[in-house]
């Protein structure tokens, strides 16, 4: 199929529908707007249905119900929104309900800003559930990123059984971009849903989506199996990273999303000046790409992001050793220009070519 | 010419069909070749992201009035200035309204409904055929239709602004050129314009643009950082 041009929020729709989406619950909040806005006429001339929740506390709960039943849903917000879905999110976890949840991350705390920030990596990574838990968590830098892992994390939530975010700042939802709709992902094994899903199962053997544990041991014994098998497995073959002119690099900026995409000007503006820098780019978030932070050629590594400094932890603990590694930021809804932080680069580097 | 169109352009399309990129363009290639005064309102009252009130700077410094939200923001106030009525009654100017997308994106003009004078307002309808919902002849007559009837105004004239952003070439006009001149052919509405990126379609020749239909007009990016 031909590329058209898109805006982010209904690509993400769109890429919804193609991953087999039938069930979409939310609830308004700028700047992701579009996204149930297509839903809401899309989704049922798909055979879907749409649900305008009264609350995002009331969607998410939705999705456990239709993830739990064994169907692809999704659900979508941004930062303060995502915020009120937290309790319902750790609920997943715990039910091991597959579903897709997309994150237009705004400027905040709390009402903040409507403009793009990426000041919500910690909620997305750390997330503001109770309980141990990780989430898989896909950081898009494109239109086409944003398709691409929309439909990815559908695969990712059916492998595992696991909640799946997609996180983005509110540019990558609003931008035009040309897309391809029809590129391939990744498949992965499905969870067979016999085995767990509600209405799937038999007479003799019903299945339930469970989230109290009576008993601590068995509870202790429910963790320990999420870390053992469910994360470990997602660490070993999730993560996902791109490299730019890192072959010959001295240094090193780390971005993704939209400020990858900034940043990569910078790392062109600064190779003409003959600085050997290059770009590391997470696809993933969690689990982090571990591997491109072993180079040890790399003196410093220069970390960008639309927030106060939230990826900056993931990065020092992936070096191992925290003089290495610098911060540059905006946030609040500012965009950072490839000039300043070209010119943060350049006094990192201290003229050193 | 651009200077030959009406005194009142009104800027319209489906959303995402670059509406805003060729205004704030056709602004200020106006401002270099007339003699005469020029406003652009910024009535997109439907996006929050990229909106001309966004290069308020550029357009301020080519010397075009720019007219934009009363409320100074980049917050989700749907306000439109009474500033806005100025160039309707003031002929002195020739006045440019750039709408948000789709036939809601009209809705703001219902405000000004005695002031538009059909004799002096061209009503251009911007078409991206790259966009879902404008990419084929059927589907560009049914939103030419309901922005028709949103707003009370008929179309008076196409603007082929096919692009896929970067990735655009000359082909991907004469495309655009296809599609909308049988859309051209059916309703008997001019295509008055051609656009293109000069940056981008870098394989335009002389040739090429004899076969476009309308006027072809060279843009460059206002509202795309060179990142984007």
């Amino acid at each position: 199929m031909a590329k058209i041009i898109m805006k982010g929020n209904e690509a993400v729709a769109k890429a919804a529908i193609i991953a087999g989406c039938r069930y979409f619950f939310g609830y308004p909040i700028t700047p992701q707007n579009e996204v149930p806005e297509y839903l809401s006429r899309e989704l049922f001339a798909a055979g879907g249905t749409f649900v305008q929740a009264e609350s995002e506390v009331a969607a998410i709960n939705m999705v456990y119900g239709a993830g739990g039943s064994g169907a692809r849903v999704m659900t979508s917000s941004s930062s303060p929104g995502i915020a009120l879905k937290q309790e319902g999110i750790g609920y997943c976890v715990a039910g091991e309900v597959p579903c897709v949840i997309v994150s237009m991350m705004r400027g905040g705390p709390g009402l903040g800003t409507i403009q793009p920030s990426q000041s919500d990596y910690n909620q997305a990574t750390r997330g503001g559930a109770n309980g141990d838990y990780h989430i898989p968590v896909l950081a898009p830098g494109s239109v086409q990123e944003a398709v691409d892992d929309v439909k990815e994390a559908f695969e990712i939530a059916d492998c595992y059984r696991t909640p799946v975010i997609v996180v983005a700042d509110g540019l990558i939802g609003q931008m035009m971009e040309p897309v391809e709709l029809e590129n391939p992902v990744k498949t992965r094994d499905i969870s067979p849903k016999e085995a767990w899903a509600l209405g799937y199962g038999t007479r003799e053997k019903q299945n339930s989506i469970e989230n109290l544990v009576i008993d601590s041991p068995a509870c202790e014994a429910k963790n320990i199996r999420f870390f053992k098998e469910k994360y470990s497995e997602i660490e070993e073959n999730e993560v996902k990273y791109e490299e730019y002119m890192m072959d010959d690099a001295e240094y090193a900026f780390v971005a993704y999303g939209t400020t990858s995409r900034i940043v990569k000007n910078s790392v062109n503006e600064l190779r003409e000046k003959g600085y050997k820098i290059g770009l590391i780019k997470p696809r993933t978030l969690w689990p982090f790409p571990q591997v491109p932070f072993k180079n040890k050629n790399i003196k410093k590594f220069v970390v960008v992001e639309m927030s106060m400094g939230q990826m900056v932890i993931d990065v020092e603990l992936a070096v191992g050793d925290r003089d290495k590694v610098t911060f540059y930021g905006r946030c609040g809804g500012i965009i950072p220009t490839p000039e300043e932080c070209a010119d943060y680069a350049e006094k990192v580097m201290g003229g050193a070519k | 010419m651009i200077t030959d169109d009406k005194r009142v352009r009104i800027i319209t399309g489906h959303y995402g069909s670059g509406k805003t990129e060729f205004a704030v363009n056709y602004s200020t290639m106006l401002v270099e070749l007339s003699d005469r005064k020029v406003a652009l309102a910024d009535m997109d009252i439907v996006n929050v992201y990229f909106r001309s009130r966004e290069v308020r700077d550029k357009i301020t410094a080519a010397g075009i009035r720019m007219i934009d939200s009363s409320v100074n923001t980049s917050a989700d106030l749907p306000a439109v200035p009474a500033e806005a009525f100025a160039p309707f009654e003031d002929k002195s100017y020739d006045y440019i309204i750039d709408l948000g997308g789709n036939d809601v994106g009209t809705n703001v003009l219902g405000r000004y409904k005695k002031f538009i004078r059909p004799e002096e307002t061209d009503f251009f309808m911007v078409v991206n055929v790259f966009r879902p919902d404008t990419m084929n002849v059927e589907k560009i007559l049914n939103v030419k239709e309901k922005l028709e009837y949103s707003s009370g105004l008929k179309v008076t004239g196409f603007v082929n602004n096919s692009n896929l952003v970067r990735e655009t070439n000359a082909e991907s006009v004469l495309f655009g050129d296809e599609i909308l001149s049988e859309a051209s052919r059916i309703t008997g509405i001019p295509i008055k314009y051609t656009t293109y990126v000069e940056e981008v379609v870098l394989d335009m020749t002389p040739e090429i643009k004899a076969n476009l239909s309308g006027e072809v007009i060279p843009m460059r990016y206002f509202m795309r950082e060179t990142w984007m």
